[in-house]
């Protein structure tokens, strides 16, 4: 009994020091994925992010196949990394309608004449408006909707060359 | 001490240039209408400080969106303030939120189905402690009191 009281504190300690040893060597996922996953896209109606483009709306979702909502911004590195991949998607013909968060329309101009235009339409969200009603936490996500207007996929960060199969593959998995 | 000061030197012109570009990028926009200005009624401007220091920034994840200078934070502020001032209450909004990102995004603690434990377990301890101490108090006071509560 008396041995106890010294064991098992000791072993408590030597427990919560390895489990905070063992969380030290794995990686922290600071992600927070949306809520909104198989719910309705919310209603909204975005102006065009530049000149001589379509704006963006909910509407702009229904009928025809699923389609890939992209929320990005000039200013946003990651989304350089991601504009090839973009590209080799809207070449497989899918369609990308984008959504500028906090950007002018110069800087958007700017952004697509050197890393290119995967998209249909893009609508300006000076305010993250879209963003915080999607439950979207940063620039680049990309979300799967389906042609009934459903959110059924979100991808958060930029989309790697390793994405691109998932992204198709849940493109096709909305068309049911 | 101008070991120290060469230290800080030579990290502010490393971290300089990487904090400085994106910053000016982002703040080339100017902030949404209630980023940062204030309700005009006191009464509901003391509603959204209270709501707004309760919600997660998602940007800065260890900061409110009222201590947050992050733009997204500001967006929330704004989206916070607009609403009350449309007639929302504040649960309202923080639900609209946790709608969306889950209760992540409310520092307010919540009862559900994976967090009771955290409320639970204390309440258990202080009632083991509770009848550990009763019990031992108990057997003392019947123990001394044997002798003069024989009359």
């Amino acid at each position: 009994m008396s041995r106890l009281v010294y064991i098992v504190p000791l072993a408590l300690f030597a427990f919560f020091a390895g489990l905070a040893g063992y969380m030290l060597t794995q990686d922290k996922d600071e992600n927070v994925p949306s809520q909104m996953i198989e719910q309705p896209l919310p209603d909204f109606a975005l102006p065009p992010a530049l000149d001589g483009m379509p704006g963006a709306s909910r509407g702009d979702f229904i009928g025809g196949e699923p389609r890939l909502l992209n929320i990005w911004a000039s200013w946003c590195l990651p989304c350089i990394a991601e504009a090839p991949q973009l590209e080799a998607l809207s070449e497989r013909g899918v369609e990308i309608i984008g959504v500028a968060i906090r950007d002018r329309p110069e800087a958007v101009e700017d952004f697509l004449s050197r890393y290119g235009n995967p998209y249909t339409r893009i609508g300006a969200d000076d305010i993250s408006e879209l963003m915080l009603e999607i439950g979207a936490s940063g620039v680049p996500e990309t979300y799967v909707i389906d042609a009934q207007g459903n959110i059924r996929y979100q991808h958060i960060g930029d989309v790697r060359a390793s994405d691109v199969p998932l992204l198709l593959e849940k493109l096709e998995d909305a068309r049911l | 001490m101008r070991w120290l000061a060469a230290i800080v030197a030579i990290i502010g012109v490393l971290t300089l240039p990487s904090v400085a570009a994106p910053l000016s990028a982002q703040q080339s926009m100017p902030p949404a209408p209630y980023a940062y200005t204030q309700l005009d009624d006191p009464a509901l401007e003391e509603e959204a400080s209270a709501l707004m220091e309760t919600l997660r920034c998602l940007k800065c994840q260890s900061q409110s969106i009222a201590d947050s200078d992050a733009p997204m934070a500001g967006d929330m502020r704004h989206q916070v303030r607009s609403r009350l001032l449309a007639g929302e209450s504040p649960t309202e909004i923080r639900s609209w939120l946790v709608r969306r990102y889950g209760d992540y995004v409310s520092y307010q603690p919540e009862m559900s189905a994976s967090t009771w434990p955290l409320f639970a377990i204390p309440i258990g301890l202080l009632a083991i402690v509770a009848i550990v101490l009763l019990r031992r108090l108990g057997s003392r006071r019947s123990d001394s009191g044997a002798g003069r509560e024989t009359r």
